[in-house]
């Protein structure tokens, strides 16, 4: 609701807006829509070729034959042939420029899809935590729909119409400099009316906008609490509520249409208004000789009078969709424009290999064996240090807003291969803290290093590389469930993955889908448990195999004895790599190496293996 | 499809039939006007009479105000209607969800449910208001020029029928090879955004497992077969325009070289011919209108169908013909039960559930992920009916029952729990409409949320986010706790709703439970044997089947699977959270 309530531009916004537009067109289709200006020049030029023809029709053709002994039509004949190629000329600039109007709108709309996902891959997290999903869906579906509408139709639209007026007018000057004059006023009162009709309209589509908003939101919130309505048998309050602001909408939406219906039959009428009075002066002036206005001009100039009332009109029916889509334009480049994710790393995360003197290189297979590539800048040289996993932070402050710290102080080591437990109340910091390590946010204050080496030192991707996480909100995406487990690593083998599965527990509930593995997800697994999702997602995180694991609350939804099964394949997994757990559960973190007890962002307490003999 | 969205025409009926009626009108004007401009340049002109100029230039200027006028009042009465069916839609869907059982809401998504009522609707909208204006529009034009064209010269006239033909022809190619492209084209686009909303609502998976460059890759490819399905389809519909243009050159030509010769034989006049070169424009533009509203409508034809979709389904459930209005007390039976989600597809949720609990008793139900707990939890309430057996309340099949009468009676607070917006009162009213805020703080001390309402500077008045994304999950369970303490039930059933209250405060509550409310028959579905241990019976559920139904002493003498679980738990001590924690809560930024 609030992009769409941000519906207000300036005239020069929507101009900038435009121009970015047609930037992108013109940025692949430079000539192609070179091609498609000349081609809708000459279509122009047919049409026109074919009302100047109406003028020597009558007085050039016509006339003499009524007038001659015998009639002569190979004349006419030769005219019409010439007319016909004219004609046939037209058609084919008309057909060309059409299709490869086609090319030109979907190709843009393609590329800036491509783009605005791209970018929007690229922006950080805190992007998502400060912007409505529904905000952002509503750039990809309404506002480049829009964009569809400008491209494939008010721009040829406008063009074919502005190069229609202007030959018109072109050549009703050649033919009658007052009557053009007349024309001209109406063609200025048409304008004036349009705008007029247009500067209302845009105000309750605004409004309508913003009552779309509002009811969209409502009802997002209450269908997603229908089962709640139910039970509170809340039925008919909500249905209340839900009639007014549909209601609203209803009266906004019948305002803002009934000014955009209006405006074709006053557009049209002028036009006839302004067709009248060009008739009856035209003809005072004709019958009396004046300036030497034939029967014949006059014919045609009022063709002419109608063929250019007509483009005025339609360019002002465009004018709504084009402010439109330019506000919808201003949305998309928003959302690209926001600044992505920085990265400065320059260390990376590669597979490693050990040499019989201790050293290690660098080897393109897997071997279970990690190294920090480390490039100096000083004196160029790179040294590999073996990935161990020993994460300390070093007085670390984090606020997800700033000036509101929500971590203080954070003092933390986790020597590698240790297993490290963090507990606490809803709230305490304890999924910030996990967050901080792969760098989804970053710190304020304060020092987190692995193996030694700063966290911002490394390349996100690689660090991300090298820590498994499993979230606290599930997601799984829209594929079979191996897809879904071969997430986690995408050259993993069938094999693998099973054993993954297998490991999670996940085996077992798999199976007995109705197509086993390949069973199709939709909508984030919603044919799935709660607890089946978990057990997906660990899977998935088991599949990478990775040096270092994250389990964020991953086995909440999983009821205990499930969970001792799942625990047991995932200690035989990470035996001797690090790994954090975040639980609420003791029988989760009963194993750990050392307990570190959140609260308020600080650490208040922290247990080396008081827990041991209990597994 | 067609039936089931124009009978929510309903108030509307006049004003949907007045905008085509004034469109007739403005139609008949625009006829006529070509008419009286052939008159000026006839009567007027060629015979050099002005004064007929002036009576037909002033004839020309009242019809053209009279079209403007019809033209206003017709798309005045066609925005009215339009929006009016728009509203009437949304109000129709809404309201249908409203009587929807749980296995009919199940059905659908919120994504799904929201787009029908948002995009799906504007699109019948757009469609209704166009078809309204054009389809009277095009097709009468095309009539009304043509009897003007034979009315002024029949011979002339018979061009038109052949380009008629040929256009006809060329648009029926045209429609039908994009229809099927387009309904393929909307499918992809729907995959499109799923795949988009799937992205945003992802990013984390998707950056913690660095799958940017593998998620832009799978979204190019999408977007380049949606590239490739569109150009598919357009590319066809470029043929609209230069074919309709081959059409009206073709007559203007053969018009001409007709109308000349009529003109020597003097069986037409000038002025006649120019005005039919304006009647050929009208006939063909009707006809591109025609074409237009084919396409418009095969792309709205899919919205309609899914709006139908809701507005046509079934709910599952009906309320008796004579139902109980008061729940005598809070016993509890099962019958023989077997229960699934999707009746009849062999999977059976629940099997031969045979409880008897008394009125008073607390119940606790235990359990592995998938076991049936929630399902079996549901079922008192009479959220999903089940398959054979009976569930009983009160003595009486729950389907003897008005529902309202049973929910007022049977309090749930489910597993995956909602605040709305509005203040925490506004959320606890929901429970009892009219209740005080002594009531409210009441049942707030009773699911241990007073404390923490309490120390929030707004109190009662506390504005909860959409979701209650603003209160931790802790908070949030015990509101929704209160909200149903509210109800002053026979049956409270909370279905794993404190997983996220620490132990101590877990405690609190069902102690207070004990003390306060000893009448109230109490079903706790949890996790945690801490939060059963002390409940008169705790039934365990295994795969769908009661494997054990006894007090916890018992249990632990007789139930493997209790055992097991028991001791998985208790090895150290249940939960850490600290009754301490309590006391430091604020409300989240």
């Amino acid at each position: 609701m609030t992009a769409q309530g941000k519906n207000k531009m300036s005239v020069g916004q929507q101009i900038r807006a435009m121009k970015r537009v047609l930037g992108y067109m013109l940025k692949n289709y430079r000539f192609s829509f070179f091609i498609v200006v000349v081609c809708i020049l000459g279509s122009a030029l047919a049409t026109l070729r074919g009302t100047l023809f109406m003028q020597s029709l009558i007085d050039d053709y016509i006339v003499p034959l009524t007038q001659a002994q015998t009639a002569d039509y190979s004349a006419l004949a030769a005219a019409l042939i010439s007319v016909a190629a004219a004609y046939g000329i037209g058609i084919l600039c008309a057909y060309s420029y059409n299709r490869i109007m086609v090319n030109i709108s979907q190709g843009t709309m393609r590329s800036l899809r491509i783009e605005l996902f791209s970018r929007m891959e690229t922006l950080p997290i805190r992007y998502f935590d400060t912007h409505a999903h529904g905000d952002i869906m509503s750039v990809y579906t309404n506002d480049v729909d829009t964009l569809r509408q400008l491209m494939s139709q008010s721009i040829p639209q406008v063009i074919n119409s502005g190069v229609t007026i202007l030959t018109s007018f072109a050549s009703m000057l050649l033919l009658d400099i007052p009557l053009t004059i007349i024309t001209l006023a109406g063609v200025g009162v048409m304008a004036f009316a349009t705008s007029k009709i247009a500067a209302k309209s845009s105000v309750y589509f605004a409004r309508q906008q913003k009552d779309l908003g509002a009811v969209n939101g409502y009802i997002e919130e209450m269908m997603d609490g229908q089962k709640v309505v139910k039970i509170f048998c809340h039925e008919a309050k909500s249905l209340d509520q839900f009639r007014k602001l549909n209601d609203e909408l209803r009266e906004s939406a019948d305002k803002a249409n009934t000014f955009s219906n209006i405006s074709m039959p006053v557009n049209a009428n002028l036009g006839n208004i302004s067709y009248v009075l060009c008739a009856v002066v035209g003809a005072v002036f004709a019958l009396n000789g004046y300036l030497g206005l034939t029967l014949g001009a006059l014919v045609s100039f009022l063709t002419l009078n109608k063929n250019s009332t007509q483009p005025v009109s339609q360019i002002s029916q465009q004018l709504n969709s084009i402010m439109m889509a330019m506000a919808g334009a201003q949305r998309i480049f928003d959302l690209m424009d926001e600044q992505p994710e920085e990265d400065n790393g320059y260390v990376e995360l590669v597979h490693a290999k050990e040499n019989p003197d201790g050293t290690l290189t660098e080897t393109g297979e897997r071997t279970g064996l990690w190294a920090w590539k480390h490039p100096h800048r000083a004196d160029g040289s790179i040294t590999y240090k073996k990935l161990e996993g020993g994460i300390t932070f070093d007085g670390v402050d984090f606020g997800y807003e700033e000036g509101k710290i929500v971590l203080h102080g954070i003092k933390l080591y986790a020597t590698p291969g240790q297993k490290i437990a963090f507990v606490g109340s809803t709230g305490a910091g304890k999924t910030t803290i996990t967050n901080l390590i792969n760098r989804f946010y970053d710190i304020a204050d304060g020092k987190i290093r692995c193996d030694g080496i700063n966290i911002n030192k490394i390349k996100k991707a690689d660090l991300r590389r090298s820590l498994g996480m499993v979230l606290q909100d599930t997601h799984l995406f829209t594929g079979t469930v191996m897809d879904n487990i071969r997430y986690g690593r995408l050259d993993a083998t069938d094999a693998e993955c099973l054993a993954a599965a297998k490991l999670a527990n996940a085996d077992d509930f798999i199976r007995r889908l109705p197509d086993g593995y390949q069973t199709i997800l939709t909508g984030d697994g919603a044919n799935l448990s709660q607890g089946q999702r978990q057990l997906l997602a660990i899977a998935r995180a088991a599949v990478a195999d990775p040096p270092m694991l994250i389990l964020d609350e991953a086995t909440s939804s999983i009821d205990t004895r499930t969970e001792t099964l799942v625990q047991q394949g995932m200690d035989r997994l990470m035996a001797g790599r690090t790994t954090f757990v975040i639980a609420h559960r003791l029988s989760t973190v009963k194993n750990a190496d050392c307990i570190m007890v959140l609260e308020q962002g600080r650490i208040i307490e922290r247990e080396l293996a008081i827990l041991t003999g209990s597994g | 499809m067609v039936k089931t969205i124009l009978a929510q025409v309903k108030q509307y009926k006049s004003a949907s039939l007045l905008a085509p009626l004034f469109t007739a009108g403005e139609v008949l004007m625009e006829v006529l006007i070509p008419f009286v401009t052939a008159s000026i340049i006839d009567k007027g002109i060629e015979a050099g009479n002005i004064r007929q100029v002036y009576l037909y230039g002033v004839v020309m200027l009242l019809m053209a105000f009279m079209s403007l006028a019809f033209g206003v009042l017709a798309g005045r009465y066609a925005a009215k209607a339009s929006s009016g069916l728009a509203c009437n839609l949304r109000e129709g869907i809404y309201e249908k969800v409203q009587t929807f059982a749980f296995s009919n809401i199940d059905k659908y998504s919120t994504a799904g449910l929201v787009t029908r009522m948002t995009t799906d609707v504007t699109n019948v909208q757009n469609a209704y208001q166009m078809i309204l204006r054009i389809a009277v529009r095009a097709p009468l034009m095309l009539i009304c020029s043509m009897v003007m064209c034979f009315f002024i010269n029949i011979r002339l006239s018979t061009i038109f029928l052949a380009a008629i033909f040929v256009l006809a022809i060329a648009l029926i190619f045209i429609m039908r090879r994009t229809t099927p492209v387009f309904s393929e084209v909307f499918r992809k686009y729907d995959d499109l955004n799923a795949s988009v909303q799937e992205n945003v609502s992802a990013i984390r998976v998707v950056k913690a497992f660095v799958r940017e460059d593998y998620e832009n890759a799978k979204f190019q490819k999408a977007a380049e077969k949606l590239y490739r399905l569109f150009v598919k389809a357009e590319s066809t519909l470029a043929l609209n325009n230069p074919v309709m243009m081959l059409v009206v050159y073709g007559c203007i030509l053969a018009i001409s070289w007709f109308g000349a010769h009529f003109i020597v034989a003097g069986e037409l006049s000038t002025g006649n011919l120019t005005s039919l070169f304006s009647y050929v424009m009208s006939v063909l533009m009707s006809l591109m209108m025609l074409s237009m509203i084919f396409v418009m409508i095969t792309m709205s034809a899919a919205s309609g169908r899914r709006i139908a979709e809701v507005l046509n389904e079934v709910p599952d459930m009906a309320d008796p013909t004579q139902p109980e209005n008061t729940v005598a007390d809070g016993s509890i039976d099962f019958n023989h039960v077997d229960f699934s989600y999707k009746h009849g597809s062999g999977e059976k949720t629940l099997r031969d559930i045979d409880l008897h609990i008394r009125s008073g008793e607390t119940i606790g139900i235990i359990g592995g992920t998938g076991c049936g707990k929630s399902s079996l939890a549901n079922l008192v309430s009479r959220l999903y009916d089940v398959d054979s057996g009976s569930v009983c309340v009160g003595g009486k099949d729950v389907r003897s029952y008005e529902l309202e009468a049973l929910r007022g009676q049977v309090a749930v607070v489910l597993q995956k729990n909602v605040l709305f917006s509005g203040t925490i009162l506004d959320n606890l009213r929901w429970g009892k409409e009219d209740a005080t805020i002594e009531e409210c703080a009441e049942a707030c001390r009773l699911a241990a949320a007073a404390a923490f309402i309490e120390r929030f500077p707004d109190g009662y008045e506390t504005w909860v986010e959409q979701g209650g994304t603003n209160l931790s999950g802790g908070q949030r369970q015990r509101l929704c706790i209160a909200r149903a303490l509210l109800k002053k039930p026979k049956i409270l059933i909370l279905d794993d709703s404190t997983s996220a209250v620490d132990t101590a405060t877990d405690a609190k509550i069902r102690e207070a439970f004990a003390k306060k409310i000893p009448g109230t028959t109490k079903l706790i579905v949890a996790q945690r044997i801490s939060s059963v241990q002390d409940a008169d019976r705790i039934l365990v559920l295994d795969g769908g089947t009661v494997n054990g139904f006894d007090t916890h002493e018992n249990l632990l003498k007789t139930n493997s699977i209790y055992r097991e679980i028991y001791k998985a738990q208790t090895q150290g001590g249940g939960d850490f959270d600290q009754p301490a924690l309590e006391g430091k809560e604020g409300v989240l930024a």
